[in-house]
């Protein structure tokens, strides 16, 4: 999709001053409060992707939680194409929820290792995909294709499978229910370089296949700026910086922006890693 | 600039430092902390690493090790490896997962997991076969001459036990000073690695209250304590955000200077390893498919994998985009699938410059130059 199509069509996901405290007991004296997310707003539109970048400790899993409805935020409104996550009850959240998948950096973590690859890609099905027995197994098989896992897989357990495998197949279940948001937060950060970017592809093509919004958390500001159209900038739980990311690129105006942008490992020799004190 | 403490703390050891030798130096060659601007001096600049004059510390030659697999045959996670590391010199290696990097730096110590197989070939060492030494001689290499900086600082720290504790213990276990001499060591190494004022609280710290850049460093410090010839490190920075990642780096740069490190450092991010390493050594399949000097592979990578491993990496460019996105040239396949042996090459399923010849026969190592080796069939014969 392109950027002239973005005024015409409706944001998919809209988050409002979202606000998320949490607050540390200490063992003695008064309760800390840790603010994870201090007043995030941004629009996702439909079948593109903000990539979220940020170093560790900015609010960029919390942001992901809350969006997943894992977390109620403290305060701020969460719309999800035109339902408002804030006040919901249980049983309508089931229903976004379906619609929302995460998907994690290490996906082993994630899947019952006693569990063969089908049996993974079944259960979101069995409980939420409204399916019948019969049409659960070819459902997964084509999962499994559509990702490009091949078919015989299908019975080895997650610890057989390499890095790569995992996340493909991560992917597959998260796309079991026909979702229409996927969160990935920082799902290509503990893969190698060259699965890295044959993930990368993968989410590609299934953005312009499915049409899939992706909310893209990450770390690794190159690849942000490959895969999305639009990057934020999170420090302390506040988004710094906003913009296409060709501009994030060559202007970067916040500090925090400047200093990820330098910690870019580059393969140019003209330019060390590291600047040279 | 985060990466200042290393640097800045340095300089001001080698100062103090300069009237007293160290308890912890053990010869002429070894790195001497009592008189680093001496030995700073004799420090011969990387462009004089290829020449024959510099003596090879380590020597590894034809090393095949083999994990045993649940009913199939042997993996062989290194097959045939020889290289050797120059005194002086950084040696990148860098390797996807699964290629047999992490085999290599454990199996250089002669550790081995419970699956190991078979184990041969040789690792010289000061004239000395490591895979042929007994355990009480290895016990004596280990974490003394040469020292293990293992990826996951979380796991290789013991959690209950203070980070002073854990360098102390290093230097007991090789060290005959006693207790003060130790507590001293500590001191003085974390004040290399941390702001001085710093120092005495990370020393005091629990792994869990220190950050994971911190963690890192902790482990450098219990790793450089002792005055090791030679450090590994095993992805040191792989768990690490990229700020981080780049402090930590620094640090490596700083005490590759001011203690003229050996160091092998092991990675999958080739672009780690610019204005880093000297050398680098590509690793797939266990096998060592292309080994040059740092500037000749990063500039022009001669095997076909290490070409596409660095075009996979998504450029950090400054041009607008055109319209749409672009993918990456991604390698296709899995090096998994190399695992099942199998006649010729071991990239030949991926390669995208495959000829008959690699599915029938494994190339040899071509020498391309004095200092420049690959492993393919495109070379033979030039």
């Amino acid at each position: 999709m392109t950027a002239e199509s973005h005024e015409t069509s409706e944001p998919l996901v809209r988050v409002e001053n979202l606000v998320k405290h949490y607050s540390k007991r200490k063992l003695v004296g008064s309760v800390e409060e840790v603010r994870a997310l201090d007043g995030v707003s941004f629009s996702i539109f439909r079948g593109t992707t903000l990539a979220i970048v940020g170093e560790s400790g900015s609010g960029k899993s919390t942001l992901a939680f809350c969006l997943a409805c894992f977390e109620k935020p403290t305060s701020g409104n969460l719309w999800f194409e035109e339902t408002s996550l804030s006040g919901l009850k249980e049983k309508d959240r089931r229903v976004i929820r379906r619609q929302i998948q995460l998907i994690f950096q290490d996906p082993a973590n994630s899947f019952n290792p006693r569990w063969s690859v089908l049996e993974i890609l079944t259960e979101p099905l069995v409980l939420q995909g409204n399916l019948s027995r019969d049409e659960m197994h070819p459902r997964a098989q084509a999962l499994l294709e559509q990702v490009g896992l091949s078919s015989h897989l299908g019975e080895k357990l997650p610890s057989e499978l390499s890095g790569g495998q995992r996340q493909r197949l991560g992917i597959a279940r998260a796309l079991g229910l026909r979702p229409k948001l996927l969160i990935l937060d920082e799902a290509l950060s503990a893969l190698d370089c060259s699965v890295q970017a044959q993930i990368a592809n993968l989410l590609m093509e299934l953005q312009a296949s499915l049409g899939m919004t992706y909310l893209f958390i990450s770390h690794d500001l190159a690849m942000a700026a490959h895969l999305a159209d639009e990057i934020a900038v999170m420090s302390r739980g506040q988004i710094v910086e906003q913009g296409a990311p060709e501009e994030i690129l060559t202007h970067p105006e916040n500090r925090i922006t400047r200093e990820l942008l330098a910690a870019v490992p580059r393969l140019d020799l003209s330019r060390p890693p590291l600047a040279e004190s | 600039m985060k990466q200042e403490p290393a640097e800045s703390a340095l300089v001001k050891t080698n100062q103090t430092g300069s009237s007293e030798s160290s308890p912890f130096s053990k010869g002429a060659e070894d790195v001497n902390f009592g008189s680093l601007p001496i030995r700073f001096a004799l420090f011969t600049p990387p462009s004089c690493f290829n020449m024959p004059c510099m003596a090879s510390i380590l020597e590894v030659r034809d090393l095949r090790v083999t994990y045993r697999s649940r009913g199939g045959p042997a993996f062989r996670a290194l097959d045939g490896v020889s290289f050797s590391l120059e005194s002086g010199e950084v040696l990148g290696v860098l390797g996807e997962s699964g290629s047999g990097k992490s085999t290599l730096a454990t199996s250089l110590l002669g550790l081995f997991c419970a699956n190991a197989l078979t184990v041969s070939g040789t690792v010289l060492f000061e004239g000395q076969d490591l895979l042929q030494a007994k355990p009480g001689e290895l016990q004596k290499i280990r974490g003394n001459r040469i020292s293990l900086i293992f990826q996951e600082p979380s796991v290789a720290l013991h959690p209950t036990m203070r980070a002073g504790r854990q360098i102390r213990h290093v230097l007991a276990a090789h060290g005959t000073k006693g207790r003060r001499g130790f507590d001293q060591r500590t001191r003085e190494v974390l004040e290399q690695l941390f702001f001085a004022e710093e120092a005495e609280r990370i020393r005091r710290s629990h792994p869990h209250q220190l950050s994971g850049g911190q963690r890192q460093r902790v482990l450098i410090a219990q790793a450089i304590a002792c005055g090791p010839s030679v450090i590994i490190a095993d992805e040191p920075t792989a768990s690490l955000d990229p700020t981080t990642q780049m402090e930590i780096l620094g640090v490596f740069r700083a005490l590759r200077k001011s203690l003229s490190l050996t160091m092998m450092f092991i990675t999958h991010n080739p672009a780690l390893l610019a204005g880093f390493a000297d050398r680098i050594l590509v690793l797939y399949a266990g096998r060592v498919i292309e080994l040059g000097p740092a500037q000749g592979v990063l500039a022009s990578p001669k095997h076909p994998y290490t070409r596409s491993l660095f075009q996979s990496i998504p450029p950090l460019a400054s041009a607008p985009r055109q319209a749409g996105k672009k993918k990456l040239p991604a390698i296709s396949g899995d090096s998994f699938s190399s695992s099942v042996p199998r006649e010729g090459c071991p990239f030949e399923p991926r390669c995208p410059e495959r000829m008959d010849i690699c599915k029938s026969r494994e190339p040899g190592l071509v020498n391309l130059s004095e200092t420049h080796t690959v492993s393919c069939f495109r070379y033979e014969g030039q």
